[in-house]
């Protein structure tokens, strides 16, 4: 198990998307060959720092996400490791078959960064609320999918793909949430956490909503006597099998939880691989089958089912069923 | 241009000026939003909603109405309050724009109110659909026109390009794509992040009708809008050239303003400005 913040205290609040904008240059800072290339949204996906600090190694293309796919694949099979930014709506979403053909395909060494992820975008509305990435960037081959759950993580997640060969895509979002991991706690691509020990149900989070799972696992040992393990999931793809089946060997039943569509995100990928190797009784926290629309981030996390309560409620009915 | 009367004149003008106060108080009150483009595209909404299209407040989803698609999402306040300003609903509603289970979502959407047409917000897709409408109403030998607001930053988009060799080869001369060339997106001036001039020699390359006019002046844009409807065998682009954040002099010209809404300070100087243009209500 690993050590985190003492989540008794207020937690520190930071935008995932900094961890970003610092991994960036810290990636640049190591290798010359990584550079920025952004579709109009320099500030919003926290490109601003690279844009400053390396100006010959940031390129603007302006609205155009499937260029920004497209082109960035031929910067990479020239020798580049580009990092490429939108709103995750944008880039993946529109360039989708951009990331397969000329990414995945090819394996083009491009990092898609998808930024303003999830409903909790708020009062912008369903058009720009992300909640399908995690599914259509999950089901190509060759992508490597991460969804960090703070900005400490981020940063470590960005150089962590920068690192490792091929297309990837990281995930993250654009409010302020709780910083959970501290900077010494290891990261690497294809390792789930456990942070918090249990022998009743566990919780598999990935994402901001990681700290609402520490949460409800804290508040059900209180009041409930219920023992949940936790498990922040921050790799979708490739998927730490071996940490899934164990999860459920010990505790018989998985809640996961994740700020995306129940069908087809990372819960999804828990159920493909515990329906073949361990099999248990399983509850999907996330946006049930609907759009997002405008709304308070709060409100609306609250709204769709994603808060420590609904969460509480997924781990009492999983236990039900479990006897 | 003199067909338009003084009365119709000044009543365009005051529907602006209103449009521009219901701007920033509904953009102050959500604390979020997209506050140049909304002001700098309220003549055009002005001369739509008063002037050019065949429409019914009250019975929105007419089969013969002109259709109006807002492809620049972004700037959905200024349709918004250019509605609200027709009587498609009540005025106090602009209050709830962006708050939870309001009709006036921060993006436009069909579902939560028919008469915007269609969903916007993603950029490049409006003239797209606004094509499949027009080409359907030629199939049907309907005479409805279909009016596309875009914005210039949307014009990077292969998407809109697309549409454009579309509704060129086709002959769309029942399409109107107006422009909002205000020059700035959101990382700056357009010209700089990716240049799109010369606009107009695009347009007449994919074998359009051009019209390049001031956005801000109504009598210009009253005649652009009856010279598209007797253009046979063409679409028509009715380039505006428009000040971003017209009619608030602290907004005006400054891309930071894309998509800041004013604080409750900012606002009141801006509709202390506004109610000094004409008269105010
Ligand atoms: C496909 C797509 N990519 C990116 C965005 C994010 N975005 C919203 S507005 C905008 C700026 C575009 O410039 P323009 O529409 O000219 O803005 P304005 O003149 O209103 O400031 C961008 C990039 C989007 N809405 N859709
Ligand atoms: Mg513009």
């Amino acid at each position: 198990m690993q050590t985190m913040r003492d989540l008794q205290q207020t937690p520190q609040m930071r935008p995932t998307r900094d961890g970003f904008g610092e991994g960036l240059v810290e990636a640049a800072r190591r290798d010359p060959a990584v550079v920025a290339v952004c579709a109009d949204l320099v500030e919003s996906t926290r490109m601003q720092a690279m844009h400053d600090t390396f100006p010959e190694r940031f390129i603007e293309i302006g609205v155009s996400e499937q260029l920004l796919v497209a082109m960035s694949a031929g910067l990479a099979m020239a020798g580049k490791i580009p990092f490429i930014a939108s709103y995750a709506m944008f880039c993946p979403g529109r360039a989708w078959e951009q990331v397969r053909t000329n990414l995945c395909l090819n394996e083009a060494n491009v990092k898609i960064a998808g930024a303003h992820a999830g409903v909790s975008v708020g009062p912008d509305g369903a058009t720009h609320q992300a909640v399908e990435d995690i599914a259509i960037m999950r089901v190509i081959p060759h992508m490597t999918v991460v969804v960090p759950c703070d900005a400490v993580q981020t940063k470590k997640a960005t150089l962590a793909v920068a690192e490792r060969f091929g297309p990837a895509y990281v995930r993250f979002g654009r409010e302020k949430s709780p910083v959970v991991t501290t900077e010494e706690m290891p990261f690497e691509i294809g390792k789930a956490q456990r942070l918090r020990e249990g022998g009743d149900v566990a919780i598999v989070a990935c994402g901001i909503l990681l700290y609402n799972a520490l949460r409800a696992a804290e508040e059900l040992a209180r009041d409930e006597s219920i023992e949940c393990s936790v498990i922040n999931n921050h790799t979708i793809k490739p998927i730490d099998e071996a940490a899934l089946v164990d999860a459920a060997q010990r505790c018989g039943a998985v809640v996961t939880v994740e700020e995306h569509q129940v069908h087809g995100g990372m819960g999804s990928a828990v159920a493909e691989v515990l329906a073949l190797r361990h099999p248990v009784p399983m509850e999907f926290v996330g946006v049930q089958d609907r759009f997002g629309q405008s709304g308070k981030p709060e409100e609306l996390i609250e709204l769709y089912g994603m808060g420590v309560e609904s969460i509480k409620e997924s781990v009492r009915r999983v236990l039900a069923r479990k006897r | 241009m003199g067909s338009l009367s003084s009365e119709r004149m000044s009543l365009l003008q005051e529907k602006a000026t209103a449009i521009r106060r219901d701007i920033i108080e509904m953009l102050a009150q959500a604390k979020s939003g997209h506050t140049a483009g909304s002001l700098d595209m309220a003549d055009v909404f002005a001369v739509m909603y008063f002037h050019v299209l065949r429409h019914d407040p009250a019975n929105p989803l007419w089969e013969d109405r002109d259709r109006l698609i807002l492809s620049a999402g972004h700037i959905c306040p200024v349709r918004y309050a250019a509605m609200a300003e027709a009587g498609y609903f009540p005025r106090a509603e602009l209050a709830t724009l962006r708050a939870l289970g309001s009709r006036l979502q921060g993006h436009p959407e069909r579902k939560y109110l028919p008469a915007l047409e269609t969903t916007s917000g993603p950029l490049g897709g409006g003239l797209a659909q606004g094509a499949g409408m027009a080409y359907a109403a030629k199939m049907d030998a309907k005479s409805w026109r279909v009016y596309i607001v875009t914005s210039d930053g949307e014009h990077q988009a292969g998407l809109h390009w697309e549409a454009v060799l579309f509704a060129g080869k086709n002959k769309l001369d029942n399409v109107v794509c107006i422009v909002d060339r205000n020059f700035i997106q959101i990382d700056g001036s357009t010209e700089q992040v990716m240049p799109l001039e010369p606009l107009r020699d695009k347009y007449e390359a994919f074998n359009w009708n051009v019209l390049e006019i001031d956005g801000n002046d109504i009598a210009a844009l009253c005649d652009a809008a009856d010279r598209a409807r007797s253009t046979a065998g063409k679409p028509t682009v009715i380039i505006a050239r428009t000040v971003p954040g017209k009619g608030v002099s602290f907004i005006e010209g400054d891309f930071r303003w894309h998509g800041k809404p004013p604080t409750k300070e900012e606002a009141e100087l801006a509709l202390r400005e506004l109610s000094t243009v004409g008269e105010a209500r």
